[in-house]
């Protein structure tokens, strides 16, 4: 099969921004969950939160500006804003774990067709696990954002995750580069693929057999 | 005798610490909220088997000066001085660039108790509070459950997860009085704010020291009764800290490029 056109890392977190409802609290994990802070749809109220304590920021600022004291999770200086608040670590992984946030957004290495989550360590690297447990234990709804694929080819989304977990049963969306799929209990809804891809294509390409209703459609990204 | 926190020197403030001491350092992803200059003076002291407990392996002084930060030095500065033996870290290594720290674990030379970042945070509060021990829902069913007491709460298995004590802890806030009370700026209290009175003496560096009664009591975040020593930044951060003629490291200018690359990307793209 030739090689198909896959949405590059910030059409993704653009497709990743369209799940925000107005008032959600979210957080937004490193890598391509963090870049979906510039798609929030216009005139739509969402409370950003990181890590380090602060919730209702702005966005990123440009590189060299902001103040290097109001950074996000992964240092990068963003506005403040009006409603926005600080507080300390502690508070902030209790409001994590205690189920106060709508959404996470986490990057993954492999999504289970059960919705385990493998994120936080490969088979050769074991060196970070920060926030990631605890937002995924906590989050009222996970969404995962990734390649559908590893480099190599290799499916992400797996009958069983071969990588070290980071919690059972957490998944509830999983947003790659060629479809959006939710995790249910009858197994894995495909309920988009991207532009210029197949059903079956993204089956192929992802090892659990996916369950393909009849509102699967298109993405679409406006 | 009036009480007084204040020490006059950041070598002072650490002249206790000892070979095999166990400390707790704040500060977060980023250098902000990191206590540089006391980590400073405790490199120099050259104390040795350390166990260090922090957020993060930190990344040394190059990644923060390409970043605009005038105080540069994280808690790189003990791996990179071979001052530690075991650390209790949630984010040892970054997949964006590799650390002293991460070399370490990798090579069998230093013990990492892994963590989740929340529970470390719990098990520091749970020493400061007197609890002895919190069950957290975090990890189970994964590499975080080996050899521990599980419970079944509410249907889910939770952990039982001990406190972390410690001889020290070494925080950084933004203004102190001469009780110790403490406030910080923006979004920097991280942890800092936990590991004040976590550990059988805290010594806090700040950017200020105020005259008793200039704090707003509504203000203060870490009332001083955590607190034991302050010691306060050079005024003047440009002219105190030695011009680095040292070569930024490649791979540090490498991965900071790849990480501006992204990022401007998102500024493009808006603008």
């Amino acid at each position: 099969m030739a090689e198909k056109e896959r949405l590059d890392r910030q059409t993704i977190a653009l497709r990743v921004a369209k799940e925000f409802q107005d008032g959600d609290v979210v957080n937004l994990g490193l890598g391509i969950p963090v870049l979906a802070s510039n798609f929030v749809p216009a005139g739509r109220e969402v409370i950003f939160h990181t890590e380090n304590g602060a919730l209702g920021f702005g966005e990123i600022t440009l590189p060299g500006e902001g103040d290097l004291d109001l950074t996000n999770a992964s240092g990068q200086p963003v506005h403040p804003q009006p409603g926005m608040s600080f507080f300390g670590q502690a508070e902030s992984l209790a409001m994590m774990r205690g189920g106060h946030l709508d959404i996470s957004v986490v990057g993954a290495f492999q999504v289970s067709e059960k919705g385990d989550l493998a994120n936080w360590a490969t088979l050769e690297k074991q060196l970070t696990i920060g926030g990631a447990m605890d937002l995924a234990e906590g989050a009222k709804r996970l969404i995962v954002a990734m390649s559908h694929t590893t480099r190599e080819g290799q499916c992400r989304i797996v009958k069983e995750c071969t990588y070290p977990l980071t919690a059972l049963e957490c998944v509830d969306l999983i947003i790659t580069d060629i479809a959006v799929i939710e995790v249910t209990n009858q197994g894995l809804v495909l309920k988009e693929f991207a532009p210029g891809w197949t059903p079956e294509e993204v089956q192929a390409l992802t090892e659990p057999a996916l369950v393909i209703v009849p509102e699967c459609q298109e993405m679409t990204l406006m | 005798m009036p009480i007084n926190k204040i020490v006059g020197s950041f070598d002072e403030a650490v002249a206790d610490f000892f070979d095999g001491a166990t400390i707790m350092v704040g500060g977060f992803a980023t250098v902000a909220s990191c206590p540089s200059f006391l980590l400073q003076a405790l490199a120099r002291t050259g104390v040795k088997n350390l166990t260090s407990i922090s957020n993060t392996g930190g990344f040394g002084p190059d990644i923060w000066a390409i970043q605009g930060y005038k105080v540069t030095e994280d808690i790189d500065i003990l791996a990179r001085n071979g001052m530690v033996k075991k650390v209790i870290v949630s984010a040892p290594a970054s997949i964006m660039l590799e650390n002293n720290l991460g070399r370490q674990i990798k090579a069998g030379e230093v013990e990492w108790e892994r963590v989740p970042l929340g529970t470390l945070t719990e098990r520091i509060r749970c020493a400061k509070a007197g609890i002895g021990a919190v069950y957290v829902p975090v990890g189970s069913g994964t590499v975080i459950q080996e050899g521990k007491e599980t419970k079944v709460i509410d249907g889910k298995v939770h952990l039982l997860e001990y406190a972390i004590h410690a001889d020290f802890a070494l925080i950084k806030a933004h203004k102190a009085d001469r009780w110790g009370n403490l406030t910080y700026r923006k979004a920097t209290r991280t942890v800092n704010e936990t590991m004040a009175g976590a550990a059988r003496v805290t010594i806090v560096e700040v950017d200020e020291i105020v005259e008793l009664g200039e704090l707003d009591p509504e203000a203060i975040v870490t009332p001083g009764v955590y607190v034991d020593r302050v010691v306060q930044r050079p005024k003047d951060i440009d002219e105190s800290i030695a011009k680095d003629e040292r070569e930024v490291d490649s791979r540090v200018t490498e991965s900071h490029r790849k990480f501006m690359e992204t990022w401007k990307g998102k500024a493009k793209k808006e603008g």
